[in-house]
C-alpha cells in the first residue's frame, strides 16, 4: 500500500501514572515535507517523540493507545534500535558525539563498515577490520549533502559547535534507509547565520525526499522554513494547517490558548503593593548550563507576587539560581536597597531571601533525612534559630515542624519520616516550609508545581497567594506554566534568550504571550525592536 | 585545518606533558650512578625482568581503552595460571605438553573469573577500579581457601612433594624444573615457525581448492602467491646463518642485533619489490635507502669493542620476547576490528555507545576476560622463567607492579599503549633492581632501598590516581569557556572557509 | 510494627547474631573454653572499636569510604613512639609511680597522635577536595602509599630509645615495639571486672569499653550539632548544601580530618589493648577491615552512625574471635582466620560497592 505520508501516527494517547499527557494526538508527515511540531513545554512533543522512537520509558509505564503507520505500513516500533531500522533517525538537541574520535569515526559510529579476515571467519564478525576507506567515502557523501566541507578526518574535540551540529545530521543521513529526521530544537545552540545554514541544509535534505520533522520554539524559523505545522497544546491537538495559511501571531496564540475549563483563574484585581523595591537586578548575567541568563534588568516591587515565565532553556531558571549564589553570576543585585556580594557564599540567604528550588530532589531537600530536619535546616544555618547552645534543640524543632506539617497540610506519618518517601506534592509543602521557616522578606519559588499532581497544584498555589496576602511576603514565582502564573502574580516578565523579552500584564491577550515567549520582543521590556519581516 | 600537520617532536613539550615519566628517568639514572653496578648487570637483570613481566603490562592496556581503568583484577588471571600449574604438578607432568595442558586448564578458568569480573564491574559503572582492588583482595581469600583447605581436606591429594605433611593445604612453594620451567623460554623458533608454515600453507589449500571450484581468478592467484611465499620463507630456513639463529633458543643481544639488521633489510627489500609488483606502487628509492642505512649505522655501532662485549654478554629467550611482540600486535589490530572500535566507543562514552547500538555491558565483558586471559597467560610466562611456584605470594604484587610499570610509562586511567608499556617495564624494572644497591651505596641500608621501591610502586599509582581525577575535575571548567569561542557574529566557521554556503 | 523493627535493624544484622549466638551455643556444647571466647571478642570490640568509629565522620561527610584511614594510623603511631621516647629517653614522667606514668604516657601518645593527625588530616582533606568523584580509588592507594613511606621513615627517623629501636646495632624502628613497660593495658585494666562464671572467669574491660563509648558519645554528640548537621547536609547532598550557604569543601576537610584523628586515636586504643605497636607493613589493610565492619553494622556508602559502628564491631569481630575456634575445633585447620577474614571483609565492601551502582565514589 502506496501513501503520502512517510508517518501518520493517529489517535495517539499516553498516560503517565494515572496523568493524561496525551489526548487523541495524531501526526502526519508527507515525503520531502518539512514539518514544524510547536508547543508549550510539557504540551507533549518529547512524549509523542519517545513514542515513535520506542523509548524504554513508554513501555515501562505502560505503553500507549493509537497507531503508528509507516509509509502507510502499520508498524510497531518498540525500542530506538527499532526505529533506527525503520529508517526514523533524531538529531539530538545535545549532541552525541564522541570528542576524541575523528569526524567519520563519529558518523560511523556503531555501523562500522568491515571487511572479513581470517581470524573473523573463526571467531566471528566483530573480528572483522574496519573498512576505514569506504567508511571515509560514505562520511564525504554524508558531509556534502550537510554542505559541510571539512575534512573528514579531523577530531570533533575543538571544533565549533556549529560544525557539531551539521556532524550530527550527517551521521543521521549516512544510515541506509533513512526516510524521517527529527530535528529538536536545532538552531538553539546555534549562532545566527549557522542557524540559516542550518535552515538551508534541511531544505536540501528534504528536497532529497526525507521527511523531517522540526520541532523548536522559533516562530520566524517555523515561518521560512517548514512546509505545514501541526501545534499541541496540553497533550491535545490543535491543529494541523499548511504553514502557508497561517502567520506568527495565530500560531502563537493557538499554541498558549486558555485551558478548556480551566480551574484557575486569572487574578483578578491588582492588589495594593507597597511602594519600596524589593529586588532590583541590572545587567544579570548568569553562567548555567542551559539556562544562560545574559543581562536582565528587573525592579519587583514589595509584596507582589512577581512571575517570571519563559520556555525551558531560555534562561529564566537563571535568575533565581544566579541570586541564590548557586551558579557564577555578575551584574548588579540589590536587596531592599543593599547590594548583594556575588563572591559571599549565601549572602542572599543572609539578607532574606529563601528560595525553593526547581530541583526538589537534587537541591531542594535532603532526601534521606526527616521531614523535621528539612524543615528546620536553612532557618537553623542562617538564623541559628532551633539551637541551644550548638546542639539541636530537640524540643523546639519538633514544635515548629509540627506546626508546619499542620498549616501546610503535609501528608507524613510523622515528623520523623523520611522525606524520600512522600509524595511530590507534599515534598514541595516541605520545600516551602523549610523557606518560610527563615521569616524570608523575599521568597524565590521555581516551578512549584513541577512533577506534582493537579489536586496538589492548586494546594501549592493557594499557599503562595496565602503567604503573599497574609504576611506581606514578595513572592517572584518563576514557572513555565503560563496558565499558572497568570493565575496568582500581578506582573510577569518573559524571558527568551536570556533576556527580558516582555514585562506584561497576567491579562495580556494570548497573542501576546505567545510572541514574547518566541523572544519576539513586545510591549516595554527591553528594546522594542519588533518582528522582523516574517509575518504575513 | 591546522590539525593535519604532523606533530613535532619538542623535548619541552613531551617533560611536560609525561611528569612522571621523565621524573622516572632521572630517577633511574641517578639510580644507576649512585648503584655503582655495571651496566651488564643492569641488562642482564632488566632483560629477563622484561621477558618476565611485559606480558602482563600488555594485558592491562585493553580495559584502559574500553573505559574500564586499570584492571586491578588482572590478579585473578594469575591466580587462574597458578591453578593451571599446581594443575600438572599434581598429574608431575614436564616438558612443552605440560605447558599446553597448564593452557588448557588455566585458560577456561581465566574466562570464566573474567567473565565473572565483568559482570560486577557492570554493576558499579564508575567504582571498577576501587572495586578491582576489593575484588583481588577477596580473591586472594578464595584461593588461599582453595590451596589450604580444599586442596588436601576436600580433594585428597597424596603427593608430599606438593602438600604439606599432616595437615591438609599447599606447600609454600612448588619446584617446576621438571615441568614448565623455560618450556617456553626455550622452545627453538623454528619448530614453532615450521608449525605456522605448514598451518598457513594447509589453510591456503583449502583456500585454493575452494577458489578453482568457485572459478574465482583473482583468488586463486593470490593464494598461489600466498603459497610460493610460505616454501620460500620454507626454503630460507636451510640458510645455514639462519638456520642456526632459528635453532638457538636463547640469543645474545649482539645476536638480536645482527638478525633484526639482516632480516629487516632484507624484509625491507622484498615489501619493496613486492608492493611495486603487485600493488602497483611507486618504488621508493631514497626512503629504503634511507631505512637500511639506518640499520647498517646500528649494526656498524655492534663493532665498538665495549659496546659488542656488553651485547654479547646478555642473553634474552627469543620465543617469550617473539610473544611479547606479537602481543602489541594484537593489542593494536584488536582496535582496527569493529569490536576494538565498539570497546573505544564504549570507553569515550556510554551514552554515545549504547544510543548507537552498542551492547554496552558485554563489550565491557568482553574487554575484562580478554584482559583476564592475557594477564593468565602473562603470569604463566612468568612462572615458567622463573621456575619455581610460591603459592601465596606469587600473585601478590602481580596488579600492583603491572600497573605501576603502565603508568611510569606515562599512560593514565584513560590512556594506554604499547609503547608506554613498554617503556614503563624498562623505566620501572630499571629502578626496582638499583634501588637495593642505590640505597645501601648512599644510605648505607639496603632496606632503604627496598623499601624506596616498593614505595614508588604505590606512590606512582596513587599520584597518577590523584592526578587523573584532578584533571577530570577540571574539565568541566574548560568546557564551560568555549562557548564564548563562538558569539554573535563571530562565526569562525567562515573564516577559513571550510563550510561552504549552501545554495 | 515488628516488621518496621526488622526493617530497621536489617534481616543481615539479624542472621549474624544468630550465627554469634548459635557459635557460643556450640562452643558450650563442644566443650570449648567458651568464656574464653566471649572475653576475647568483648576485648576485640574494644580494641577496634575507634579505628571503626573513623568510619563516621569520612562517609558522612561526603568522601565516602575511608580506606586512607591508615594515614591516621600512622599519626597515631608516631604519637605512640613520641611518647615512648619523651619516657624512654628524655625521662618525661619518670618521677611518677608506674602506674600513674602509664597513664601520663597514654595522654602523651593521644595528644602527640592527635596533633599529627590533624596537620595530616586537612593535608588529606584538601587533596580529597580536588579528587571530587574518585576519593575511593585515591584514598586507597595514598594510604598505601603512606604505609610504604613510612617504613623508609622507620628506618630514618631520630628515635634512639633503646625500647624502640632495633637491637644490635641495627638502625631503624622495630617491627614490634612492645607496650608492656609503657602504657600497654592501662585502659584495659581500668575498673576490670572478673566475673567467676561456668568455672572460668569472665574478663570485662571497662575502661576501654567505656574510653570507646566515650568516643562514640563525642562522635554522636557532633552530629547533633549545627557543625554536624551542616556536615552530614553537605555531604549526602552538596547542591543541597550550596543552597543553604554552606561551604562544601570546608565540611569534607573538617570531615576528614575528624575522620583521621579517629584514626589516630584509633591506633593508640588499639596497640595498648594488644599490647604491642605494630610499625611497618601491619597497618596496611587495616583500613579495609574498618570499612567492612562499619558496613556490616548496616552502613551505606552514603550514611553512617554510631550505632552502625557498635553494633558492626561487635558483629564482625565476633564472627572472627567466636567462629574461627569454633570452626578450627571441628576442622582443625592452621590459618583459617586469616582466609576467612579475606573472603568476609573484601566480600562486604563488594557488596556494597555493587549495590550502590554508580552513585558510589570510586
Amino acid at each position: 500500500m502506496e501513501s503520502d505520508y512517510v508517518l501518520q501516527m493517529d489517535g495517539v494517547s499516553k498516560e503517565y501514572s494515572g496523568n493524561r499527557v496525551l489526548k487523541n494526538v495524531s501526526l502526519s508527515v508527507k515525503r520531502g515535507e518539512i514539518h514544524a511540531l510547536m508547543g508549550e513545554n510539557g504540551a507533549g512533543k518529547s512524549t509523542l517523540m519517545n513514542i515513535l522512537f520506542g523509548m524504554p520509558v513508554i513501555h515501562n509505564t505502560g505503553g500507549f493507545e493509537g497507531s503508528i503507520l509507516l509509509d502507510g505500513c502499520p508498524a510497531t516500533i518498540s525500542n530506538p534500535q527499532e526505529a533506527m531500522q525503520a529508517g526514523i533517525g533524531m538529531v539530538h538537541q545535545e549532541f552525541m558525539l564522541i570528542p576524541g574520535f575523528t569526524v567519520t569515526e563519529n558518523i560511523k559510529v556503531g555501523r562500522e563498515l568491515t571487511k572479513p579476515t581470517f581470524f573473523s571467519r573463526i571467531f566471528g564478525k566483530s573480528l572483522e577490520t574496519l573498512d576505514f576507506g569506504t567508511m571515509k567515502q560514505d562520511a564525504r557523501r554524508a558531509l556534502d549533502t550537510v554542505g559541510l566541507g571539512i575534512e573528514e578526518h579531523v577530531r570533533i574535540a575543538g571544533l565549533p559547535v556549529g560544525y557539531m551540529q551539521f556532524i550530527e545530521i550527517a551521521r543521521e543521513i549516512d544510515k541506509t534507509g533513512i526516510r524521517l529526521l527529527v530535528f529538536d530544537e536545532p538552531t538553539a545552540v546555534l549562532t545566527e547565520s549557522e542557524a540559516a545554514r542550518l535552515l538551508a541544509a534541511m531544505r536540501d535534505i528534504a528536497a532529497q525526499g526525507i521527511a523531517i520533522i522540526f520541532i523548536t520554539h522559533r516562530l520566524d524559523e517555523v515561518m521560512t522554513v517548514s512546509d505545514s505545522v501541526t501545534i499541541l497544546r496540553d497533550g491535545e491537538l490543535v491543529t494541523r494547517m499548511p504553514t502557508a495559511d497561517t502567520n506568527v501571531h495565530q500560531i502563537a496564540e493557538l499554541m498558549v490558548g486558555r485551558k478548556i475549563g480551566g480551574q484557575l483563574t486569572a487574578a483578578e484585581e491588582r492588589r495594593q503593593t507597597r511602594e519600596g523595591i524589593a529586588l532590583k537586578l541590572r545587567d544579570l548575567c548568569v553562567d548555567m548550563p542551559g539556562e544562560a541568563l545574559e543581562g536582565v534588568d528587573l525592579d519587583i516591587r514589595e509584596g507582589e507576587i512577581f512571575g517570571v515565565g519563559g520556555l525551558a532553556g531560555q534562561g529564566k531558571l537563571g535568575i533565581p539560581n544566579g541570586i541564590m549564589g548557586l551558579y557564577p553570576a555578575t551584574g548588579s543585585v540589590e536587596l531592599f536597597g543593599e547590594a548583594l556580594d556575588f563572591d559571599k557564599l549565601g549572602d542572599a540567604l543572609q539578607k532574606g531571601v529563601a528560595f525553593v528550588s526547581e530541583d526538589r530532589r537534587g537541591v531542594g531537600l535532603l532526601l534521606e533525612d526527616s521531614v523535621r530536619l528539612n524543615i528546620i535546616f536553612t532557618a537553623m544555618q542562617i538564623n541559628n534559630q532551633f539551637l541551644k547552645g550548638n546542639m539541636l534543640d530537640t524540643r523546639e524543632a519538633n514544635h515548629h515542624a509540627q506546626e508546619m506539617v499542620k498549616n501546610l497540610d503535609i501528608r507524613c506519618t510523622s515528623i520523623h519520616q523520611v522525606v524520600g518517601d512522600l509524595s511530590g506534592g507534599n515534598q514541595q509543602k516541605v520545600c516551602v516550609a523549610r523557606a518560610l521557616a527563615t521569616n524570608p522578606r523575599l521568597l524565590f519559588v521555581s516551578e512549584p508545581t513541577r512533577g506534582i499532581d493537579i489536586g496538589a497544584k492548586r494546594l501549592v498555589l493557594d499557599l503562595l497567594r496565602r503567604i503573599n496576602e497574609e504576611q506581606g511576603m514578595t513572592i517572584v514565582m518563576v514557572s513555565s506554566e503560563l496558565v499558572e502564573l497568570r493565575s496568582i502574580c500581578d506582573r510577569i516578565a518573559i524571558v527568551s534568550d536570556g533576556q527580558v523579552s516582555a514585562i506584561m500584564s497576567p491579562t495580556d491577550s494570548d497573542v501576546n504571550f505567545g510572541l514574547a515567549m518566541s523572544g519576539i520582543r513586545v510591549g516595554a521590556g527591553g528594546p522594542a525592536e519588533e518582528l522582523g519581516g516574517e509575518q504575513a | 585545518m591546522d590539525n593535519v600537520g604532523k606533530k613535532r617532536f619538542s623535548p619541552g613539550a613531551w617533560i611536560s606533558a609525561n611528569k612522571v615519566t621523565a621524573l622516572f628517568i632521572v630517577l633511574c639514572v641517578g639510580a644507576f650512578f649512585a648503584s655503582k653496578q655495571s651496566m651488564a648487570f643492569l641488562l642482564g637483570e632488566l632483560f629477563t625482568r622484561i621477558g618476565r613481566n611485559t606480558f602482563l603490562v600488555l594485558s592491562l592496556i585493553i580495559p584502559v581503552v574500553c573505559g574500564l581503568g586499570l584492571n586491578f583484577g588482572i590478579v585473578i588471571g594469575a591466580m587462574a595460571a597458578q591453578i593451571g600449574v599446581f594443575a600438572i604438578s599434581v598429574f608431575e607432568m614436564s616438558g612443552f605438553g605440560s605447558m599446553v595442558v597448564c593452557l588448557l586448564v588455566a585458560t577456561p578458568l581465566a574466562v570464566l573469573f573474567g567473565y565473572g569480573t565483568g559482570k560486577l564491574f557492570n554493576n558499579m559503572k564508575g567504582s571498577e577500579m576501587i572495586g578491582g582492588m576489593v575484588l583481588r583482595y577477596c580473591a586472594d581469600g578464595f584461593y588461599q581457601l582453595l590451596f589450604l583447605f580444599i586442596f588436601g581436606g576436600v580433594i585428597k591429594i597424596d603427593n608430599i612433594r606438593l602438600m604439606i605433611a599432616g595437615t591438609s593445604g599447599v606447600k609454600n612453594t612448588i619446584d617446576l624444573i621438571d615441568s614448565i620451567k623455560y618450556v617456553v623460554d626455550e622452545l627453538p623458533l623454528l619448530n614453532v615457525l615450521l608449525v605456522v608454515l605448514v598451518g598457513t600453507a594447509l589453510w591456503q589449500v583449502v583456500v585454493l581448492a575452494g577458489a578453482l571450484r568457485g572459478k574465482q581468478q583473482a583468488l586463486v592467484r593470490k593464494t598461489l602467491v600466498n603459497l610460493v611465499g610460505c616454501g620460500a620463507i620454507f626454503a630460507c630456513t636451510y640458510i645455514p646463518y639462519l638456520e642456526k639463529m632459528l635453532i638457538t633458543t636463547k640469543w645474545s643481544l649482539l645476536d638480536a642485533v645482527e638478525v633484526i639488521v639482516y632480516v629487516g633489510s632484507a624484509a625491507l627489500v622484498v615489501a619493496e619489490l613486492y608492493g611495486k609488483a603487485l600493488l602497483e606502487r611507486a618504488f621508493e628509492l631514497k626512503k629504503l635507502g634511507a631505512r637500511i642505512a639506518g640499520l647498517v649505522v646500528v649494526y656498524l655501532l655492534t663493532y665498538i669493542p665495549s659496546v659488542e662485549k656488553l651485547l654479547r654478554s646478555v642473553k634474552v629467550p627469543v620465543f617469550t620476547f617473539c610473544l611479547i611482540a606479537l602481543l602489541c600486535v594484537f593489542n593494536q589490530a584488536i582496535f582496527k576490528t569493529r569490536l576494538g572500535q565498539n570497546m573505544r566507543t564504549v570507553g569515550q562514552s556510554m551514552a554515545v555507545a549504547s544510543s548507537s547500538g552498542i551492547n554496552v555491558d558485554r563489550t565491557r565483558i568482553i574487554a575484562i576476560i580478554l584482559s583476564t586471559v592475557l594477564a593468565c597467560w602473562g603470569q604463566l610466562i612468568s612462572l615458567q622463567n622463573i621456575g619455581t611456584l610460591q603459592t601465596y605470594g606469587a600473585h601478590d604484587t602481580v596488579g600492583q607492579f603491572a600497573i605501576a610499570a603502565l603508568l611510569v610509562g606515562g599512560a593514565s586511567v584513560h590512556r594506554a599503549n604499547n609503547r608506554q608499556a613498554l617503556l614503563g617495564v624498562v623505566l620501572f624494572h630499571t629502578l626496582f633492581i638499583l634501588s637495593p644497591s642505590a640505597g645501601k651505596e648512599l644510605f648505607g641500608n639496603a632496606a632503604i632501598g627496598e623499601y624506596f621501591r616498593v614505595f614508588i610502586a604505590y606512590g606512582v599509582i596513587a599520584l597518577s590516581l590523584a592526578m587523573h581525577a584532578w584533571k577530570g575535575k577540571s574539565a568541566p571548567k574548560i568546557r564551560l569557556t568555549t562557548p564564548p569561542a563562538t558569539p554573535g557574529e563571530g562565526t569562525p566557521s567562515e573564516g577559513n572557509g571550510a563550510v561552504p554556503e549552501p545554495a | 510494627m515488628s516488621d518496621g523493627l526488622i526493617k530497621r535493624i536489617g534481616w543481615p544484622r539479624i542472621i549474624i547474631s544468630a550465627v554469634l549466638v548459635m557459635l557460643i551455643l556450640t562452643a558450650m556444647l563442644t566443650g570449648m573454653d567458651w568464656v574464653s571466647l566471649i572475653n576475647d571478642m568483648v576485648r576485640r570490640w574494644g580494641q577496634y572499636g575507634i579505628l571503626v568509629l573513623a568510619m563516621v565522620p569520612g562517609i558522612q561527610c561526603g568522601i565516602g569510604l575511608n580506606f586512607g584511614v591508615s594515614l591516621g594510623i600512622v599519626g597515631g603511631l608516631l604519637g605512640g613512639l613520641i611518647s615512648m621516647e619523651l619516657t624512654g629517653q628524655y625521662g618525661l614522667w619518670m618521677s611518677m609511680t608506674p602506674a600513674g606514668r602509664a597513664w601520663m604516657m597514654l595522654l602523651t601518645a593521644l595528644v602527640a597522635g592527635i596533633a599529627i593527625s590533624t596537620l595530616i588530616g586537612i593535608g588529606y582533606g584538601f587533596l580529597l577536595n580536588n579528587v571530587k568523584g574518585s576519593e575511593m580509588t585515591v584514598s586507597t592507594y595514598v594510604g598505601f602509599s603512606a604505609i610504604a613511606f613510612m617504613n623508609i621513615m622507620w628506618l630514618i627517623l631520630p628515635f634512639k630509645n633503646g625500647e624502640i629501636m632495633l637491637p644490635l646495632g641495627g638502625s631503624g624502628l622495630r617491627q614490634t615495639i612492645t607496650l608492656e613497660f609503657s602504657f600497654g593495658s592501662v585502659l584495659n585494666n581500668f575498673l576490670m571486672l572478673k566475673i567467676p562464671l561456668a568455672g572460668k572467669v569472665l574478663t570485662i574491660p571497662t575502661g576501654l569499653l567505656l574510653f570507646f563509648f566515650l568516643v562514640c558519645f563525642i562522635v554522636w554528640l557532633f552530629f547533633r550539632s549545627k557543625p554536624g548537621m551542616t556536615m552530614t547536609a553537605a555531604g549526602s547532598n552538596g547542591a543541597f548544601a550550596r543552597a543553604n550557604g554552606i561551604n562544601v569543601n570546608k565540611t569534607r576537610i573538617l570531615g576528614t580530618t575528624i575522620s583521621t584523628i579517629l584514626g589516630g586515636v584509633g591506633i593508640i586504643t588499639y596497640a595498648q589493648s594488644y599490647g604491642f605497636l605494630q610499625l611497618y607493613n601491619a597497618p596496611m589493610m587495616m583500613g579495609f577491615t574498618c570499612v567492612a565492619s562499619v558496613l556490616i553494622g548496616g552502613a551505606t556508602i552514603r550514611r553512617a552512625g554510631v550505632s552502625n559502628v557498635v553494633a558492626g564491631t561487635l558483629m564482625f569481630q565476633g564472627l572472627l574471635a567466636l567462629g574461627l575456634p569454633v570452626a578450627n575445633n571441628i576442622i582443625p585447620v592452621s590459618s583459617l582466620s586469616e582466609v576467612s577474614r579475606l573472603i568476609i571483609s573484601n566480600g562486604i565492601i563488594l557488596y556494597a560497592l555493587s549495590k550502590s551502582g554508580g552513585r558510589s565514589r570510586g
